[in-house]
């Protein structure tokens, strides 16, 4: 029992901080970004060519490739997206929109990666040893993982609560008109909280490129969970993501430890449905969306 | 205005009488890009048929067609083929009633990952049960349906789709998802029952894209989760209806039949970058064709032939 509650809790983390780039991307930048998953695996992708190609550890890949990532949506955003927020009328449209936009990017990005790595399974070998943590034996790669998971969602809701510019990408989620008339440049916000929500989902897919096999083709399985994590949280809630994820996570393990492997699915989809008609905006949403 | 609706109809039964004629051309490759095309028409028709008027993007084409095909290779042997077409259209029927009932009351968002995750929820309860009760994981379909019985049945199913869609544009049922597709609070206020219209027209959608996929099943003889629920058939299906233009009737069709001519020659040519052109080409018409080919289709005969109303209107 211990163990599928610890297997639930990691789990469950590893969703939360999969999930934390998707609800700033779609609760302030309004992109609802159906290609996620594949810049999870595109950075995944990048950290296994400079762990076996380079001998760079993937702590040092971090640092290399969450950057990078920066830079790269910010130049989506303003590339891609810019024209779809100035077409759209009004936020449903804009939602429907980037919907559509990206729904094309992800089999752009997904056929690149396909054409480079063709469609086999990758993982790498790092910290893959056995350590003691709350008398059960875990893998010390899931347990560092887990670490920084938590480091990098402390440092996330201090930026958002603490500093100035958290404040602002706050106020614009809740309303953008009126974070215009406090002179909020909305625009730039929505742009650099979209390049944010890329530099996170980057970071998770390094580390989760240390403990989890994957393929060129597996992005659309995490686009999946993220969405449903940023919807039973409540869209942009930081701390409705966190509780999100580890519910998801615990009832998986539960699940796949004492009913069948091969239901997890099925208890995502029920557990998000049964959240959406009991709270049809999540579990920390506001009413009125 | 009868006058004008006899005539169009006289020339759609002339199209349709001359469409079945195609078998006996007696070419196989022109008759399986035939049936390629038939397929994607009603699919696409069948999508715009509710996502246009609605506006609710739906990515669950390959679930219904998923289970129409599994439907046939469970039944196919076992019951005589018109019963086995009955209940696969049944079964379509009643997951989509019951996945309306329980997601369209809900934001078009919520709607749109939920019928994304749809085909994967089936495609795993279906593997789980193939695997645990039946210890199967995929079946041979052998039933006495040829290639020309599949074609025509695809081409009255096509017909059928065109008659259904015409009347329903034509009832309240019309009326009222037209209203919800402008405002769904303006639609409550008017006192129409707006999730009775959207679960129904959504599980006549389904319905039909559960036939096309009972309709095709006999053209593999062999049949597993992975074959059936092939999620790129949604997605083709959706860029083929928006290219197409989902807000007319007429519009899917305009999609369906040079993406379903172009993706035949991508596959055999560009094995390996298909994914990629199919991305791109979905962005192109996101951004250069957001109404479709029939949206600029009026666009362009409203700017020739509309000139002079407009002024006498300035």
């Amino acid at each position: 029992m211990t163990n599928a509650i610890l297997t639930g809790l990691m789990l469950g983390g590893m969703y939360a901080l999969i999930a934390m780039g998707l609800t700033l991307q779609y609760g302030v930048a309004r992109i609802m970004n159906l290609s996620y998953g594949e810049f999870l695996i595109a950075a995944a992708f990048a950290s296994h060519w400079l762990f076996t190609g380079w001998a760079v550890s993937p702590f040092v890949g971090l640092a290399l490739v969450v950057p990078l990532a920066f830079v790269l949506n910010f130049a989506i955003y303003k590339l891609l997206l810019t024209p779809l927020v100035r077409r759209a009328p009004n936020r449903d449209a804009l939602e429907v929109d980037s919907i559509l936009a990206t729904f094309g990017l992800t089999f752009v990005i997904q056929g690149s990666m396909l054409a480079l790595f063709g469609g086999a399974y990758y993982s790498y070998s790092f910290l893959a040893f056995p350590v003691q943590f709350l008398g059960e034996t875990v893998a010390a790669n899931r347990l560092a993982a887990l670490g920084i998971t938590i480091l990098l969602g402390l440092a996330l809701y201090a930026a958002l609560t603490r500093t100035r510019a958290g404040t602002a990408v706050r106020a614009v989620a809740v309303d953008p008109f009126a974070a215009q008339l406090v002179a909020i440049n909305v625009p730039q916000a929505s742009a650099l909280t979209f390049a944010l929500g890329g530099a996170l989902v980057a970071a998770a897919g390094v580390l989760v490129s240390t403990f989890l096999t994957f393929s060129a083709s597996s992005g659309v399985v995490f686009t999946m969970k993220a969405l449903i994590v940023v919807v039973m949280g409540g869209v942009g809630n930081m701390l409705g993501c966190l509780v999100a994820g580890l519910a998801l996570g615990l009832s998986e393990a539960l699940v796949a430890s004492y009913v069948d492997p091969g239901l997890t699915l099925a208890v995502n989809f029920a557990l998000f449905l049964a959240v959406l008609l009991v709270k049809p905006a999540g579990l920390f949403g506001r009413a009125t969306r | 205005m009868s006058a004008r609706t006899a005539g169009f109809g006289a020339v759609a039964l002339a199209a349709f009488a001359l469409l079945a004629l195609v078998p006996r051309l007696g070419n196989p490759y022109y008759l399986a890009l035939a049936i390629s095309l038939l397929q994607y028409t009603v699919l696409a028709t069948a999508w715009g048929m509710f996502s246009g008027p609605t506006r609710y993007v739906s990515l669950a084409t390959t679930a219904f067609f998923g289970v129409g095909a599994y439907t046939v290779a469970v039944l196919g042997e076992i019951l005589p083929w018109p019963l086995v077409l009955l209940i696969a259209a049944a079964l379509g029927a009643v997951v989509a009633a019951i996945v309306g009932l329980s997601t369209l009351r809900l934001s078009g968002v919520y709607f749109v990952i939920f019928t994304f995750g749809l085909t994967e929820l089936i495609r795993q309860l279906v593997v789980w049960f193939e695997v645990n009760k039946s210890r199967v994981l995929g079946r041979y379909v052998f039933v006495n349906i040829t290639q020309a019985d599949i074609y025509w049945q695809l081409l009255a199913l096509t017909a059928a789709v065109f008659l259904l869609g015409w009347l329903i544009a034509r009832s309240r049922l019309g009326f009222a998802l037209r209203v919800i597709g402008e405002d769904e609070t303006v639609a409550k206020h008017c006192g129409i029952n707006t999730t009775f219209a959207k679960v129904a027209l959504f599980t006549i959608s389904a319905t039909v894209m559960t036939l096309v996929g009972a309709i095709m099943a006999p053209r593999w003889t062999y049949i597993e989760p992975s074959i059936a629920f092939n999620a790129m058939i949604s997605f083709q299906v959706l860029i083929m209806a928006l290219l197409g233009g989902a807000h007319r009737l007429w519009g899917p069709v305009l999609g369906a039949v040079p993406l379903t001519l172009l993706f035949e020659l991508l596959s055999a040519r560009f094995p390996n970058t298909f994914t990629i052109i199919l991305g791109c080409i979905f962005l192109l018409i996101v951004y250069m064709l957001p109404r479709g080919v029939a949206g600029l289709l009026e666009k362009l005969s409203t700017t020739a032939g509309g000139k002079t109303t407009q002024r006498a209107a300035a």
